[in-house]
């Protein structure tokens, strides 16, 4: 087998990495493929309460790469998900404990048992980043629409292409349809054209995201959750599929189109 | 009642579009960003530019404007120059 390692990360912190990672994993595993999650945030490790499987841990990444911890000893085989696994990253370790050359290795190892491999990035530049990035095929940038966001986010598109990354895609987090509608938030348009990258999905602010992270489950095995069906389609398209990207609920479209038709005619 | 009204289409005129405000600020710092510049190179670029124009065309120094713009994927660097007058001598 032969998979695919894809960074998820953002530059910024809060913007749903993590969410994000827990999320596309759990789902890439209902559609029936395999996963691992890795966490390269090294001292402030996060994926595994997010999963609801920080009580399962016995070793980490850093004994992998340092304590002669075999990588199938480490990883956390989620029970509920067939197929799914977690490796997390150390809680009391550096992140200098981890370099990118050891974490490509970790990720070429990786591959040939998953399908997918998703690095949970931490936030930043520094080197936590720089391991994270080292063994990825490519790279989906979270960024939630906001200016201090979207700026981390174009630094991180300009260093993935320095560092080789071909294939960069975007997912817009927590937006808020009733916000882009009074024009109090940048749309999706508005982010592609700033950010010039392509878009790979769209995820709405949605409660039941945190309701979900309580109880350490992840949103897309909740079907009424909004974020939840569409980390679903994301995942979808990950897999190859063909899945139109929903621009802000249903509800609107006729209003959209009507508003476009106003806006071609008033050009 | 009045009152009210005039909140409301204040602050409807006052608050359409924060989007817009956030998308020109954006360009503007990523423009930046993008080339490692910061306004203080503008400023010194801008200082140079007109020591040398001016050994050839007289120019409003004052309208003088230095910019980066994002013309589709790349930075363009845009100068605005109005001139006065070709000095006669070198022509």
């Amino acid at each position: 087998m032969k998979g695919k390692v894809i960074v998820i990360t953002s530059g910024k912190g809060g913007v749903g990495k993590t969410t994000t990672t827990a999320n596309l994993g759990t789902a890439l595993t209902m559609l029936g493929r395999k996963a691992v999650m890795v966490d390269t945030d090294i001292g402030l490790r996060n994926l595994d309460v997010v999963m609801g499987l920080e009580n399962r841990i016995v070793f980490d990444i850093v004994d992998v790469v340092t304590g002669g911890i075999k990588l199938k000893q480490a990883l956390i085989k989620d029970k509920r998900f067939e197929g799914l696994y977690l490796l997390p990253a150390a809680q009391t370790k550096e992140k200098s404990a981890v370099s990118p050359h050891q974490m490509k290795n970790i990720c070429n190892d990786l591959k040939k048992e998953f399908d997918f491999v998703l690095v949970d990035c931490p936030a930043g530049i520094e080197q936590g980043f720089k391991n994270a990035i080292a063994g990825a095929d490519e790279a989906v940038i979270i960024a939630i629409p906001e200016v201090s966001s979207v700026r981390d986010a174009d630094r991180i598109v300009g260093l993935l292409e320095a560092a080789g990354l071909r294939k960069n895609q975007l997912i817009i987090n927590r937006i808020r349809p009733r916000m882009v509608k009074r024009g109090d938030m940048m749309d999706i348009e508005d982010m592609i054209d700033i950010l010039s990258v392509e878009l790979l999905g769209v995820v709405p602010e949605d409660e039941t995201v945190i309701v979900s992270t309580n109880k350490g489950e992840p949103a897309v095995i909740d079907t009424m959750s909004r974020a939840g069906e569409a980390y679903r389609r994301i995942a979808r398209r990950l897999n190859g599929e063909e899945v139109p990207v929903i621009t802000l609920g249903n509800e609107d479209k006729i209003f959209n189109r009507v508003r476009r038709m106003f806006k071609l005619a008033s050009r | 009642m009045l009152e009210f009204l005039a909140k409301l289409f204040w602050r409807d005129r006052d608050r359409r579009g924060s989007k817009e405000v956030a998308k020109e600020r954006l360009r503007l710092v990523l423009v930046h960003d993008r080339t490692s510049t910061t306004p203080q190179l503008l400023e010194a670029l801008k200082e140079e530019l007109i020591k040398v124009i001016r050994e050839y065309i007289e120019i409003d120094e004052e309208s003088l404007e230095v910019s980066f713009n994002n013309i589709e994927n790349s930075v363009a660097l845009v100068a605005n120059i109005q001139v006065l007058r070709v000095k006669k001598d070198l022509a």
